[in-house]
């Protein structure tokens, strides 16, 4: 059944080497094609296949037909070929090659679309057929070769489909002309994407998401500089003429942007159009550095590009933002020469619509204020006005003031909460689709009964008095805990924690949905769950009196919270109360109350305040961050209320039993895997991290000693000023802003001394007590089973490399996920503030040039007060050594108490943005008068209901 | 990830063949006509060239003579122009000293040596091309050359190896999957009993994975015991034609 075939490459590798490979050629590739009798194939494998006879609407190919686009079809037409009206698409071998080796996010599209047994797409296995094999002929580029295997291809299955029916046709889509007019000469039917979309029926919504040209000349002469091509940019960088680097737009200014240059840590500042030249945000970039006379810096301008502006027109600004700089001090600054890589990826934003009547060209305004303005075209402009949309970008010629993209879809209204968080989740890269079919069918069928077999694998412990604290509303409960005097005098305590990795198997399709979605995200009215509701909210949620397995783990303590001992085992448990903290908090002080679940929170209480002692001698910080709480209004599901969360004791209780179970469960599963352990660590900041906070820790007296954790938290808790009773958590809140991240890592990837958690102060830790809402304590769980015999291994699961790469997956989207919370805050606190002006109480966070950044503790919201009006005049004067602002008499410096006006400046809807004033200190002709917090209409929806 | 190259979604090895598939095999008995058996093997590109002297008198020192069976001597080698780079192989060297061992062993295990005490076999191995499974391709050309030679065995031996790719077992690996993959599982069998006479495996794999890879190693076996037996009945159908010829 094998045909051999030899054929020779030759590559050289320092010495020459001749590399032989064998390539077999069969004759038992089926063509795809269900009624097909002269293929041999195996019904067994249930691949999605071609329709007997596609649906077709073109008017260019009356009659069924099957399409094969070429490579670069694939590659720059992705977003139509995704649409769900384009079925029936046979892909070529060699096409899936080229494709995965130039672009792999698009090649994960295109597997998704094979995969998805709807979209009818077929892979053929060209290069391993004996018919359409096709060798390289001596002088031909290797595109070449590809471009006629593809013709080849398509020629066989036209003559091969017609020996099974006559009316069937295969369709080669290509844009590349010198292909279509060769294809039609060996009688091929061969269109360009454009005009096989053009002659589909009511099509209008395709066509947007056509990809513009590439190579369509714009006329008009060049508005940029060249961009050098990549063999120049690679030698110039190896002999240091350029630099490569990331390029960071900059928020405030378009035209101004930073580089930050690979294996380095400074930046290079690039200012103007034709020195940006059409990098956007993301991209790796080549540039290179000017002469120092030439140096520039900020121009501290905050320019927005707002008005269309037609190609031909002059681009100016350069001048305005130049001259603007004047002789403030300059810094390291280059120009854009080339791109490396583009790292363009789909944009949410709105349509700004053209100003001429009925053209079809507009522009597209991306949420993300670092993206470039990105013309598009489209039909369907009146639709889209006052839509959120997705748009990508094709390409950005010489000759266009804008990139040039094209319309993907749509999302909704604008300022729609739905909307706005659908636009929150995407731009965070967030997975939030519903659970798909595959997943679904993993779970576990109701009801839910526990077997004999679970009893004799688990211990029982529904008789003690195990109950969890949460916050309110909490219903996906993962931790509970117990207390009890033993006979001896000492204390057994447990925590007991939901057993997810029963019901998630590694492998399955629920496990590799978890995995990657790797978190649960909260939002402030949503929550996207890491697995589906049942287990997150039922199954594995342990509910009062409910019978519910865990992951259990118990020590003996002396009183004096001294550990005697440590098991691990699974269980059943029965919760015998769901609390809040304030619950918790109501019981342990309520005297009369003797019950069992009462008294062993008081327990607990007593212990945890010793362990957090011990936690804090041994050097952990205790950080201050700020976290809110909305209070949603039901009905319209605005926030009507927001407060910052209130901590008591419980909060810590819990939480210091947590922060035990993680240690105890990071310390045996090391022991027993020192190769493929997750744990997680965070790493000591660098000394320059801190230099802010001992800036301002000084002009107040106080002395900030960074030497280690220990010095650190002690020398937070002696800087105290009587006057101002919130210094010292202002102290704290910019602490937490000198830390690195903490991340996940597989303990066989990484040294060591790396390993320490530096906020905790321990030597090792790791997640094991929320295996509903993250992906690492599941692993962390099989881990452990596995180390206790309570479960099997997985080869997965003993590789360094594939941890290390689920860790990395970890980091990511815990990071987005935080980006996302906060962005879903910021989203509230606007829609909070829409139709309020209110006073509020705050204090200075930072001290800037321009302005001063303003913490409001009751929101915990943060905001900024312009000192400078729009012609860049202001009253102040800026003293950059002791970081204060002056104005007459009245000085401002850092944590001083102000009193700010807070309000909504909707000016641009795209960007709205919490606008505060000064009230107090009073400085004549800048503050403004306070408001006595009116509330200045009422939301028009509420109006209406009563 | 390299390793995903080597099996593709639709089920096809970087040369086109399926998992289970093995290379082509090619064989040629008695190639030389001074050697008492010889034979010729291609597996795909890997070719081996074997041949056996003996029995006969030991030689080199009456010390190495064992009294209740024959001596068996291999001797592995690799042409220098036998793989991409050219280079010297001294007949010494680590990895053909360990080969000639490996030989060895299992030969031991299959050649009725009991039946010759006092003397001695010889086989020669000689790699002309490798592109992996050097091994294996060395056993069933030995088998074969041991067969032409006429010394009794208890069976065939064969060999073949076995790797796995994303959790599929793939068999028959060629040179490109040796260096991509991380694992590779060598057995020889005597196929009739199904009884391994050699294992080794090459890098980590999961105990679970253990025994899909070793089963379809055997399986290979098996494929290529069909294909050798089929070419011994070959080789003597066409000499016993040959030789009615000549009556
Ligand atoms: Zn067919």
């Amino acid at each position: 059944m094998l045909k051999s075939k030899v054929f020779m490459l030759k590559t050289k590798k320092g010495s020459i080497m001749k590399i032989v490979r064998e390539h077999y050629l069969r004759d038992d590739i089926w063509c795809g094609f269900l009624a097909c009798e002269l293929c041999s194939h195996d019904d067994e494998k249930q691949l999605p296949v071609l329709e007997l006879s596609p649906p077709t609407s073109s008017n260019l190919c009356p009659g069924s037909h099957y399409l094969i686009p070429d490579t670069n079809v694939l590659l720059h037409q992705i977003d139509v070929i995704e649409d769900k009206s384009v079925t029936n698409v046979i892909i070529l071998q060699t096409v899936l090659q080229e494709v995965r080796h130039r672009s792999a996010p698009c090649y994960k599209r295109i597997k998704d679309c094979i995969d998805d047994p709807g979209k009818h797409f077929y892979v053929f296995v060209n290069e391993f057929h004996k018919d359409t094999y096709v060798e390289r002929l001596p002088g031909e580029s290797s595109n070449d070769r590809n471009d006629r295997a593809i013709r080849i291809s398509v020629m066989w299955y036209g003559k091969h489909l017609a020996l099974s029916d006559d009316s069937l046709r295969v369709v080669l889509l290509t844009d590349d002309v010198a292909n279509r007019e060769q294809a039609k000469q060996n009688g091929i039917h061969a269109f360009s994407m454009k005009d096989y979309v053009k002659s589909l029926g009511n099509a209008s919504d395709l066509i947007d998401k056509l990809s513009t040209d590439e190579n369509k000349v714009i006329d008009g002469k060049p508005l940029y500089p060249e961009h050098l091509p990549l063999s120049q940019i690679q030698e110039g960088i190896k002999n240091g003429k350029y630099m490569q680097g990331t390029f960071q737009a900059s928020r405030e200014n378009y035209l101004e942007a930073y580089v930050n240059i690979r294996d380095e840590e400074h930046q290079v500042f690039i200012q103007g159009h034709d020195y940006v030249n059409r990098a956007i945000q993301d991209d790796l970039v080549a540039i290179e550095m000017l002469p120092e006379d030439e140096w520039t810096c900020p121009s501290s301008w905050v320019l927005e590009d707002e008005e269309e502006k037609g190609d031909e027109e002059d681009i100016k600004e350069d001048e305005i933002v130049r001259t603007s700089t004047g002789k403030k001090s300059k810094i390291p600054s280059g120009r854009v020469v080339g791109i490396i890589k583009r790292n363009w990826r789909q944009y949410c934003g709105m349509l700004q619509k053209s100003v001429l009547k009925g053209s079809n060209r507009h522009l597209f305004v991306a949420a993300e204020r670092r993206i470039p303005k990105i013309r598009i075209e489209t039909r369907q402009a009146d639709v889209l006005d006052g839509q959120r949309i997705v748009v990508v970008i094709d390409s950005w010629p010489r000759t266009s003031r804008y990139p040039q993209g094209h319309f993907v879809r749509k999302l909704g209204n604008i300022g729609d909460k739905d909307t706005e968080n659908e636009v929150l989740l995407l731009e965070h890269d967030v997975p939030h689709s519903s659970f798909s079919g595959a997943v679904l069918k993993c779970l576990p069928s109701l009801p839910w009964i526990i077997t004999d077999d679970d009893l004799t694998h688990r211990v029982d412990v529904r008789h003690l008095p195990i109950c969890s604290v949460d916050p309110p509303g909490c219903t996906d409960i993962d931790d509970a805990l117990h207390c009890i005097e033993l006979s001896n005098g000492n204390y057994q305590v447990g925590v007991h924690i939901a057993d997810v990795s029963h019901f998630i198997r590694p492998g399955t399709a629920i496990d590799k949905e978890a995995a990657n979605r790797g978190t649960t995200v909260y939002l402030i009215d949503k929550r996207i769950d890491m697995v589906p509701e049942l287990l997150s909210s039922n199954l594995c949620s342990l509910r009062s009196e409910e019978d519910r397995f865990a992951f259990t783990v118990i020590w003996e303590m002396t009183k004096d919270a001294k550990i005697l001992s440590t098991l691990f085992h699974k269980s059943i448990i029965r919760s015998k109360a769901a609390l809040t903290y304030a619950e918790a908090q109501l019981r342990i002080d309520d005297k009369s109350m003797k019950d069992d679940v009462t008294e062993g929170l008081r327990r607990l209480n007593s212990l945890a305040k010793i362990l957090k002692k011990i936690r804090i001698r041994n050097g952990a910080l205790t950080l201050a961050s700020q976290e809110v709480r909305f209070h949603i209004d039901s009905e319209t599901h605005d926030p009507i209320d927001v407060q910052t969360k209130e901590l008591r004791e419980t909060n810590s209780m819990v939480e210091e039993f947590m922060l035990l179970a993680n240690i105890s469960v990071a310390e045996k599963i090391l022991d027993e895997f020192p190769d493929c352990a997750l744990l997680r660590r965070h790493p000591a900041p660098p000394a320059s991290n801190f230099e802010p906070l001992i800036r301002v820790a000084e002009t107040r007296g106080f002395k900030i000693d960074v030497s280690c954790g220990k010095a650190l938290a002690d020398s937070l808790d002696a800087a105290n000023i009587q006057e101002n009773p919130y210094f010292n958590t202002m102290l704290r809140i910019l602490t937490t802003r000198c830390m690195m991240q903490a991340v996940y890592f597989c303990s066989g990837m990484c040294a060591k001394s790396d390993f320490p958690h530096y906020g905790l102060a321990t030597p090792i830790y790791t997640h094991f007590t929320s295996p509903i809402r993250r992906y690492s304590d599941v692993i962390v769980h099989r881990l452990l089973a596995v180390a206790i015999s309570a479960d099997a291994t997985y080869p997965e699961l003993l590789d360094k490399h594939r941890s290390q790469s689920i860790c990395n997956n970890l980091n990511y989207r815990h990071r987005m996920a935080q980006y996302a919370g906060r962005a879903s805050v910021v989203l509230h606190t606007q829609i909070f503030f829409k139709n309020r002006i209110l006073d509020e109480q705050g204090y200075v966070l930072f001290v800037r040039k321009n302005a001063l950044q303003v913490l409001i503790p009751k929101y915990g919201l943060e905001g900024t007060v312009y000192l400078m009006d729009a012609n860049q005049q202001t009253m102040f004067t800026y003293n950059e050594e002791e970081s204060t602002q002056t104005c007459g008499d009245v000085s401002l410096h850092m944590f001083d108490p102000v009193t700010v006006q807070i309000s909504i400046d909707s000016t641009n809807i795209q960007h709205q943005k919490l606008c505060m004033k000064l009230i107090k200190p009073v400085i004549p002709n800048f503050s403004v008068n306070p408001c006595q917090n009116i509330t200045e209409d009422q939301p028009p929806n509420k109006k209406l209901k009563n | 990830m390299a390793s995903l190259d080597l099996l593709s979604d639709q089920g096809f090895r970087i040369d086109g063949r399926r998992p289970k598939e093995l290379r082509k095999i090619q064989t040629k008995l008695g190639v030389f006509a001074q050697a008492d058996g010889s034979a010729y093997i291609e597996q795909g590109n890997t070719k081996v060239l074997a041949a056996v002297y003996g029995p006969h008198e030991v030689r080199g020192g009456k010390s190495k003579v064992l009294h209740d069976k024959a001596l068996l001597n291999c001797q592995y080698s690799m042409a220098v122009f036998s793989s991409g780079e050219r280079k010297r192989r001294p007949r010494g060297d680590r990895k053909s000293m360990e080969m000639t061992q490996h030989l060895q062993q299992t030969f031991e295990a299959a050649i009725l040596t009991h039946l010759y005490p006092k003397s001695q076999i010889d086989i020669f191995v000689e790699v002309l091309q490798s592109d992996g499974g050097n091994y294996c391709a060395s056993v069933n050309a030995a088998t074969l050359a041991v067969i032409d030679a006429g010394l009794p065995m208890k069976d065939y031996i064969t060999a073949c190896s076995a790797s796995i790719v994303n959790d599929t077992p793939i068999v028959d690996i060629n040179n490109f999957e040796e260096s991509a993959g991380n694992l590779e599982i060598l057995i020889a069998v005597l196929p009739k009993s199904s009884q391994i006479v050699f294992m080794e495996m090459n890098g980590k794999l999961h105990e679970d994975h253990l025994e899909k890879v070793i089963d379809m190693a055997m399986m290979g076996c098996s494929d290529v015991y069909d294909i050798l037996d089929q070419s011994v009945r070959d080789h003597v159908s066409h000499l016993s034609s040959a030789l009615c010829l000549n009556k």
